[in-house]
């Protein structure tokens, strides 16, 4: 919770002292920009607190501000893949690779993002999970596909189902006419490496102006140990563990032993 | 008490690891066998990614069969020379089985690989351990004496050529069938997680006429050699091996196999191997459910390593 006052104690000075802008301008803080994974982790909530600052050269939005925050971790190659029944039994048949698809994916906002803008104006910013480029690997060639393409829904119905996709229309809220808060869940099977978070302002369904920061997700101590182990060592962490399990035998053998 | 595990990339609940390990630990050492097929598809049915699950539990079975295999070696219950020829092809066979297992991962097709496996393996095996104790129930009920398998009853395999006599087994048999078993263990183990002891045994005792005794425990030792070998290639080359995972497993497994053992000594030698065919053929048919059945989601989406 201190975190969070300084943070938001941070943007109010910030918010304050700039004075000179004549269009809306955007002050983002972040309650934290590094998530450390350790044998606790279970999944973290991120809190983004952010300022929408005017003077009195703007001009007035009789319609309000709506604020839309995405959140994209790092790119990862995907495999999809469809089943389907061959001599009796479901198999993997066909695939799509997905390239640089993200490893999450998070659209908040005030309200429903249909209701912000309008489908072109969603589509040019990426907004909406609907919207985001997925660019595929199709015979050689890198391409995005039609909206309605059966690999790509599946492509975001599953990472849906593993929380790692997410759209909620009422994660951002106004406390103030112009201050927003933005709750971002992080499940616990997010991948590691840098995420983007974007924040878009919008206004009777015009994009007014955006900041984006990044968060820094890695995996500390122990597990850090063991996954970078596991990797750079494949050989030895094998024997390592190898041994160990020979250890565990070993001391049952002598604790239980009878005769 | 939820863990991460690092490899795994996923939390779970530490003390349902343990008790797996115990539950999958008491059968195993009740039965005498290492409890891969057991473990395997439970690891699969909680979360974890099927190609960790069978890398994780090479290592929990190679603890298991190394505390078995210093029981039996006290009892010099061991034919170290059996074992070490069985070995000549386990080494390779658990090599060609982690290439194959890499090898399917890349193209995307080792879970039905694993499931199509378990289903024809678990489904004979436990359909003939079955058919064999109920017969053998039967009899004793009946007060027929036990069917006589005498070691001098030869068949083809006795004709082949390289014999080697194995003196604490008291068997005269050809190298080529016993290097040829220790392969298919070896590779079958490697590609589908299991130790293959509920197939080694069989084969012992119906293929090679090796006396019983001497059974259990040359066949632990080869599950040892080859599970240890297998964790440590699986290590090296899939990166999969998860040792939070492994060494929850093992720790709760020795100990259950401890009681195991104790429950196992109760029962009769026929009721037991029927106990085990009937366990061995369900999971078979889990297994074949599965495949057979319309899934609810026909996508899945597989993260690819880099370089892949």
């Amino acid at each position: 919770m201190r975190r969070l006052g300084i943070a938001l104690a941070a943007l109010l000075l910030a918010f304050g002292l700039n004075g000179e802008a004549r269009a809306e301008h955007l002050v983002v803080a972040l309650s934290t920009h590094q998530v450390q994974i350790n044998s606790s982790f279970v999944g973290t909530d991120l809190v983004l607190f952010g300022a929408i600052e005017r003077d009195e050269k703007t001009v007035a939005r009789s319609g309000g501000y709506d604020i839309v925050v995405r959140v994209t971790g790092p790119p990862q190659t995907e495999v999809t893949r469809r089943k389907s029944r061959v001599l009796g039994i479901w198999v993997n048949s066909e695939s799509r690779v997905f390239l640089e698809a993200p490893g999450y994916l998070a659209m908040l906002s005030n309200r429903p993002v249909n209701e912000i803008a309008g489908p072109e104006v969603l589509r040019r910013y990426r907004i909406g999970l609907e919207n985001v480029t997925l660019p595929q690997l199709i015979s050689g060639d890198i391409g995005d596909v039609p909206l309605s393409d059966p690999f790509r829904m599946a492509f975001l119905r599953l990472n849906r189902e593993l929380r790692l996709y997410r759209e909620v229309p009422n994660a951002v809220t106004f406390f103030a006419p112009h201050l927003f808060r933005a709750a971002i869940r992080m499940p616990a099977n997010v991948p590691v490496g840098t995420y983007i978070v974007d924040v878009i302002l919008f206004s009777e369904g015009v994009m007014l102006g955006t900041s984006n920061s990044a968060i820094e997700i890695q995996k500390v101590g122990f597990e850090q140990f063991v996954a970078s182990s596991a990797h750079e060592h494949g050989l030895l962490y094998g024997l390592a563990t190898a041994g160990l399990a020979l250890l565990t035998g070993w001391i049952a053998s002598v604790v239980f032993r009878r005769d | 008490m939820e863990i991460y595990l690092p490899i795994a990339d996923i939390p779970v609940n530490l003390f349902l690891l343990f008790f797996m390990g115990i539950a999958v630990g008491f059968i195993s050492g009740m039965f005498g066998i290492g409890g891969g097929f057991l473990m395997t598809p439970l690891l699969i049915f909680i979360g974890i990614s099927p190609a960790v699950a069978v890398a994780s539990v090479a290592s929990h079975i190679s603890a298991s069969s190394f505390s078995g295999v210093m029981a039996y070696w006290r009892r010099s219950a061991i034919d170290l020379a059996l074992a070490l020829m069985l070995l000549c092809g386990g080494i390779i066979g658990t090599a060609a089985g982690v290439w194959l297992f890499s090898f399917l991962r890349s193209i995307g097709q080792l879970d039905i690989t694993i499931g199509l496996s378990y289903v024809t393996l678990l489904s004979i095996v436990g359909g003939m351990m079955i058919a064999e104790s109920m017969r053998a129930i039967l009899r004793a009920r009946q007060g027929k004496p036990a069917e006589l398998r005498r070691p001098g009853s030869h068949t083809w395999i006795h004709g082949l050529p390289f014999k080697i006599r194995f003196k604490q087994s008291k068997i005269y048999v050809s190298a080529i069938p016993v290097v040829v078993i220790g392969f298919l263990i070896g590779f079958i183990g490697a590609v589908m997680g299991i130790g293959g002891g509920f197939l080694l045994v069989p084969a012992l005792i119906y293929l090679m006429r090796v006396p019983t005794g001497v059974v259990v425990g040359t066949s632990m030792f080869l599950t040892l050699v080859t599970m240890t070998g297998a964790t440590v290639m699986h290590a090296a080359t899939n990166h999969l091996v998860d040792a939070v995972l492994a060494l929850t497993l093992m720790v709760g497994g020795v100990i259950g196999a401890q009681f195991g053992a104790r429950a196992g000594q109760r029962i009769r030698g026929e009721q037991l191997r029927l106990l085990l065919g009937i366990l061995v053929f369900m999971v078979g048919l889990r297994f074949a459910y599965d495949l057979i059945l319309q899934p609810d989601e026909l996508f899945s989406v597989r993260h690819l390593e880099n370089g892949m």
